[in-house]
């Protein structure tokens, strides 16, 4: 009982969703597989069917489960070795990759130190050669959606950890992605910034209707800002569970206190204690 | 939720004062900072004043250590010979390290742009730095026609590796994520090369300039040193070998003078370059190293 592959989305169907159900998944992962050229085996078959509509997906795990290694072949940063990844309503360009507008979060802001908070929330509209003037209220926009409209032509070493962030998601959702993949963002962050932007992420992303892959390794954290949780266990990396969140959005404060959050809590606990077993099974 | 945005709000300016209760300790803080800014030419006067002193009382022979009121005074007198020397000893160094920063850069780029160019030529650009300039000055200055030429080449090749090396460094030290996401948006080389990774050695470039300035003006006067030629284009070494004939030794040590101060010069004036172009974003910009 210790590797539920392919395991489908329970509640997380489409049955939940204003916007009806798309018959066509958005991503769709299968049985896919990393093997690290020094042999690490990072993941092993990981099935995943992304929706048309957008969701809020966690992925759950401890750390080594290969969550960032997930991300990362999600995004084309990382090739898969086994099984393959398809995005069934994008095209593709004509080195097989699909042009579908992505946005990344790393951990660290990542920002270069160089450049004025406009310019780094600019720079992925820079490669694609658009002209700044051209691009200059796209650039306000997502900048007002973090709410640093004002901080434009502040440069990071003036900004706070948490603005830092900000900046770095504002630099996510300036191409105006359809999928933002995000890698324990704020993980490096103390408590009191880390709920603020977790409020903040989630009012964005209930404007914005794209999908967001959250990577975590925090039980709370997932429960309270996701519609599906997908739960990984390591060595090697696997998908044990996958589960929907039902409470109603918009979430706040008092979801953080209520019993169906709770409860939520104790069952994605339980599951990640799962996980973590077969873990020290095999020492 | 004011709370919050006080807690988000960018952390106050390092130079922000801080209120003090009271006047006096504000004006002894004054003091204190003054004092501390002027230590070093305090102590340097305390220390001329020693050496007059002492050469006075010992009545030490000008040939053998002249005074510091001596050297001035010779300075002074002296200056329309030393100055157009000066003049010619500067510009050598000038135009050797801008060929040291322009070149520098560019075989940099070049080595970090292949790591078999890289690892090709890096080795023999080692052998030419660890070799001392004094022993292939002399060569040097048999092969070029000209000896204005010959200091040029050799103040070039010391002042040349540090800018090399130290931009090979910073080109190749770029944040991992940050290449990363250029290579998510489809950067191409070019752009990652000009947007992201000569940005991101610019403080490794600037700290090469600031050695290769230095190292610029000490190659142009060790290779005159060896040239040991006079005539019309004498820069400074030639004036010290000339003064050291005829033991003239104020003379000297005037010269001397005007070789430090230059030095000093280039590196302030370097250093300020680089506060400037680093002052929006690096630490060591902000914290005044
Ligand atoms: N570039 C790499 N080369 C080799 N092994 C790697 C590499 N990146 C990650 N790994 C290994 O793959 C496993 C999964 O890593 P990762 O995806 O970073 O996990 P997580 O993000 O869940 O902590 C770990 O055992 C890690 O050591
Ligand atoms: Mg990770």
């Amino acid at each position: 009982m210790n590797t539920i592959e392919a395991m489908p989305p329970e509640s997380a169907s489409d049955t939940g969703s204003p916007t009806g159900t798309s018959p066509r998944s958005l991503i769709s992962i299968k049985s896919v597989s990393k093997v690290y050229p020094n042999g690490t085996e990072a993941v092993r078959k990981v099935s995943l069917e992304v929706p048309g509509r957008p969701q809020f997906i966690s992925l759950l795990g401890p750390s080594g489960c290969g969550k960032s290694t997930l991300l990362r072949m999600i995004s084309g940063l990382e090739r898969h070795t086994g099984g393959g990844i398809d995005w069934p309503t994008t095209p593709y360009d004509s080195k097989g990759r699909p042009l579908a507008e992505i946005g990344f979060v790393f951990q660290e802001p990542t920002l270069m130190p160089w450049a004025s908070v406009f310019d780094n929330v600019y720079l992925p509209l820079r490669l694609k050669k658009h002209k700044k003037a051209v691009v200059r209220d796209q650039v306000m926009d997502a900048l007002r959606m973090v709410g640093l409209e004002k901080f434009a032509d502040s440069y990071p070493r003036e900004l706070s950890g948490g603005m830092k962030m900000r900046v770095s998601i504002a630099r996510a959702l300036a191409t105006r992605p359809k999928v933002l993949l995000m890698d324990e963002p704020f993980a490096a962050l103390d408590e009191i910034t880390r709920l603020k932007l977790n409020n903040d992420l989630l009012s964005l992303w209930e404007k914005q209707r794209l999908t967001v892959i959250f990577v975590t390794h925090s039980v709370f954290e997932s429960a309270y800002l996701s519609d599906r949780i997908i739960v990984m266990a390591a060595r090697p990396g696997r998908v044990i569970a996958d589960i929907g969140i039902d409470a109603p959005y918009p979430r706040t404060e008092a979801y953080r206190t209520s019993s169906a959050y709770n409860e939520y809590c104790k069952e994605v606990s339980g599951l990640l204690k799962q996980a973590m077993a077969g873990v020290e099974d095999e020492h | 939720m004011d709370a919050m945005e006080q807690l988000a709000a960018p952390e106050p300016e390092d130079d922000a004062e801080t209120p003090v209760a009271a006047n006096g300790d504000r004006i002894r803080a004054v003091v204190h900072n003054v004092a501390f800014q002027m230590a070093p030419v305090i102590f340097g006067c305390l220390l001329l004043a020693v050496w007059e002193i002492l050469v006075r009382i010992n009545h030490v022979p000008p040939y053998i250590l002249p005074g510091p009121l001596l050297i001035a005074e010779t300075l002074y007198k002296d200056f329309g010979t030393l100055f157009p020397s000066l003049l010619i000893t500067f510009r050598i160094t000038v135009v050797a390290f801008a060929m040291a920063a322009i070149g520098g850069l560019l075989l940099g780029m070049l080595f970090a742009s292949s790591r078999w160019i890289e690892r090709s030529l890096f080795p023999y650009a080692v052998v030419l730095q660890v070799t001392p300039i004094v022993a292939i000055a002399p060569l040097i200055i048999i092969w070029a026609k000209d000896t204005q030429l010959a200091l040029l080449i050799c103040a070039w090749l010391v002042a040349f590796f540090p800018v090399v090396s130290n931009t090979a460094v910073g080109l190749n030290s770029t944040d991992r994520n940050l290449t990363q996401l250029f290579h998510l948006y489809g950067a191409s080389k070019f752009q990652t090369m000009w947007m992201l990774k000569l940005p991101a050695s610019m403080p490794y470039y600037l700290a090469g300039l600031r050695i290769a300035g230095g190292l610029a003006l000490i190659g142009a006067v060790v290779a005159e040193f060896v040239a040991g030629t006079g005539g019309t284009q004498s820069g400074l070494a030639y004036r010290i070998l000339e003064a050291g004939y005829r033991l003239q030794i104020p003379r000297m040590f005037a010269a001397l003078v005007l070789i430090s101060l230059t030095g000093v010069l280039i590196f302030a004036a370097l250093s300020l370059l680089s506060r400037l172009i680093l002052r929006k974003w690096h630490e060591s910009a902000a914290g005044g190293h």
